[in-house]
């Protein structure tokens, strides 16, 4: 397979990032030469053994938590789901979940599964967004209860970059005595995290938001929270995590967290200096087009637009050939009919839902790939227009 | 990321016969915004029955337009009885084939292709008046029943892909297997039980508040500056979002309450209960 990387505008950091080169380098002799077990005896799976712990250490001082808080495991979605279900094994009695209606798949599905699969022993209290796609507190000091067994709020939201206030909500869960997980995948990385003075107790995060491969992620564990494993198998990860691990990802992830340490500033400066250029840009040049989500609190790499009565498979397919890459809330694109459930959450109306384009930067973007966007999509969405029937030049 | 042929793609970047003709013989008009892709098919007829011209405009994704233009350029040239024969499998065909999740667009072209035939002919077309099924997608279960039959279907997925049945809140889906093993084994089909006034589909109850509301509301709103979109609409819950100066107008619950529900329970539904979306 090739793919011509020079030719291509990437701004859909959301979805995925390139491997950072030094990560690449760091990974090759775990795919190579070094390819002992870590949990063997010998020398020769021990030094590998040794890069784990200093992967770990890496991970840990990103999000300034302790090594032995950090736990690997394959992907962001298990993460989710062994945070979740261990608090609600943890607690058997506590039969209700707090969650939002924006939150991805990974902790929706299995809210919704949990809660039908088990004859709806499990309440779901899914916390609404307003119009901004911010959360009402108000609602959430509510909704929480005795019987809370764990609450789960993303720290930012994939689709609009929206972050939540989960240090406060963390500590409102303390109170009561609940548990508390947040998603952080799209947050680390992006914006500084210091777990050390804060109430989570469980946090997920994916390697591949950030640079390192797919494949590997984390679960943050904070020391002393009860903890019952989803994977059940050998002593790996203490016990937390049966399977062997992906020695050469969870290199690569550590690497990762050290290099976004050394650019979080580059990427609270210069990248969102090229999102705030590239939003104001579309918006201005562009008429029937809006942001969606609030404008401040927000990850700085990401901005989602709608532009009224176009069809956002379109939008894309037309970027496309300008190897363009950015993703879209549309029914069409979603592998269901209906649009984007944030934006439906948030109440964007259809004529704008189905229009949505989320562009997420990194810190590979330049300033001449967001210019040649700001020259492409005016015509892009003219030309769409004038095939809609909804559309009436004003 | 679908895979599309070329001829999808041709068509979609270069549609053919975009527009709408003047004074036309014939007009489909299916779809709406709401479901994410809706047609408008103008035909001209001469007096020999033949489709001299057709244009269309459509909303949608890729498949959609690509179906749209495929379609215009099938029927020109054919006599209304020809095109009259013309199936959803036919302009999928046309285009070399289509991703079986993105059938529906090809039947939606079909869809349009009847209505604006039944407009030339001034007729109501029968598929709109059997039972819904699927609320959501307002589909019927004749349409359901013609699918099975035209395009062979075998699963609910199936009827999914190609007519939208099912694919919103699911509800439908024990309704839609009944349906399709009646229709296999070619078994007469229970009729669905109808409590009360006829119920009207979400898609239904959006298209007349959407008219409603263009045609009643907005007018009105927008002598004072301000604006009114439909959002979203949850069974008897109207969402609306105010625009323009209404945001800022601190009497915005009065209108919403006194007028906007008042005009909607008029024209639409005695039931209806207005709320701003937030």
């Amino acid at each position: 397979m090739n793919c011509p990387e020079n030719d291509v505008i990437y701004m859909d950091n959301n979805a995925t990032t390139k491997v950072a080169p030094e990560v690449v380098e760091s990974m090759m002799p775990f795919l190579t030469e070094c390819y002992g077990n870590p949990s063997s005896m010998h020398n020769f799976g021990g030094q590998v053994g040794g890069a784990v712990e200093t992967a770990r250490a890496q991970v840990a001082a990103l999000i300034g938590a302790d090594p032995k808080e950090i736990t690997f495991t394959s992907c962001g979605t298990e993460s989710d789901s062994t945070a979740i279900l261990s608090a609600l094994q943890a607690f058997p009695d506590k039969r209700h979940i707090i969650t939002t209606r924006v939150e991805h798949p990974a902790v929706k599905n299995l809210c919704e599964n949990l809660g039908r699969l088990t004859g709806h022993q499990y309440r779901v209290t899914r916390l609404q967004v307003e119009a901004d796609g911010t959360l009402d507190l108000a609602k959430y000091e509510e909704a929480l209860s005795e019987e809370t067994a764990i609450v789960s709020v993303m720290w930012a939201n994939n689709e609009t970059g929206v972050i939540f206030p989960v240090e406060k909500m963390a500590a409102m869960a303390k109170d009561r005595g609940v548990l508390f997980h947040t998603d952080a995948v799209q947050a680390v990385g992006k914006i500084p995290i210091d777990l050390s003075s804060l109430d989570i107790d469980f946090l997920s995060l994916s390697g591949h938001k950030l640079h390192a491969p797919k494949g590997v992620g984390v679960l943050y564990i904070k020391r002393g929270t009860p903890f019952v494993p989803f994977l059940a198998g050998g002593h790996q990860e203490e016990g937390r995590r049966g399977g062997t691990e992906n020695v050469a990802s969870i290199v690569g992830l550590g690497k990762a967290c050290e290099l976004a340490g050394k650019t979080m500033d580059d990427e609270n400066v210069r990248v969102r200096a090229l999102r705030d250029r590239l939003e104001e840009g579309l918006l201005a040049s562009i008429p029937k087009s809006m942001l969606n989500g609030h404008k401040e609190d927000r990850l700085p790499n990401t901005t989602n637009i709608s532009f009224e009565y176009v069809e956002g498979e379109a939008i894309l397919l037309h970027m496309n050939r300008y190897n363009i890459c950015a993703s879209s809330g549309s029914a069409c694109t979603s592998g269901s009919l209906e649009p984007s459930h944030v934006l439906r959450a948030m109440g964007v109306p259809f004529t704008a839902a189905h229009g949505s384009i989320r562009f997420s930067l990194s810190i590979y973007n330049t300033e001449e790939e967001v210019d040649f966007v700001l020259e492409k999509m005016p015509p892009i969405i003219a030309e769409l227009r004038e095939l809609s029937p909804f559309w009436k030049a004003e | 990321m679908w895979e599309y042929t070329d001829k999808v793609q041709e068509h979609f970047l270069k549609p053919h016969n975009v527009g709408e003709i003047e004074n036309p013989s014939g007009v489909g008009d299916v779809g709406s915004l709401a479901c994410g892709d809706a047609l408008k098919l103008t035909l001209a007829i001469d007096e020999n029955e033949v489709i001299t011209d057709a244009q269309f405009k459509t909303f949608g994704c890729a498949s959609a337009i690509a179906s749209s233009s495929a379609l215009t350029i099938m029927v020109k040239g054919m006599t209304v009885s020809e095109a009259e024969k013309i199936t959803n499998d036919d302009i999928a065909d046309f285009l070399g084939g289509l991703p079986k999740e993105k059938m529906h667009c090809s039947v939606m072209g079909r869809e349009a292709l009847e209505a604006a035939i039944a407009d030339y002919r001034g007729v109501t077309l029968p598929m709109a008046e059997g039972e819904v099924v699927c609320e959501c997608f307002g589909v019927t279960d004749l349409e359901v029943i013609r699918a099975v039959k035209e395009s062979s279907l075998r699963s609910v997925e199936e009827i999914t892909n190609f007519t939208k049945a099912g694919g919103g809140c699911g509800k439908c889906e024990d309704r839609l297997r009944d349906l399709l093993q009646a229709t296999i084994s070619d078994t007469p089909i229970q009729p669905v039980q109808v409590e009360g006034p006829k119920r009207m589909t979400t898609l239904q109850k959006i298209k007349k508040i959407e008219e409603v509301l263009e045609r009643e509301v907005k007018p009105a709103l927008k002598k004072d500056g301000g604006d009114i979109e439909l959002v979203d609409v949850d069974g008897d819950f109207v969402m609306v979002s105010l625009r323009g100066a209404c945001t800022s107008c601190a009497k915005s619950q009065t209108t919403l309450k006194e007028y906007v529900e008042k005009k909607l329970r008029e024209f639409v539904l005695e039931s209806l209960i207005v709320e701003e979306a937030k």
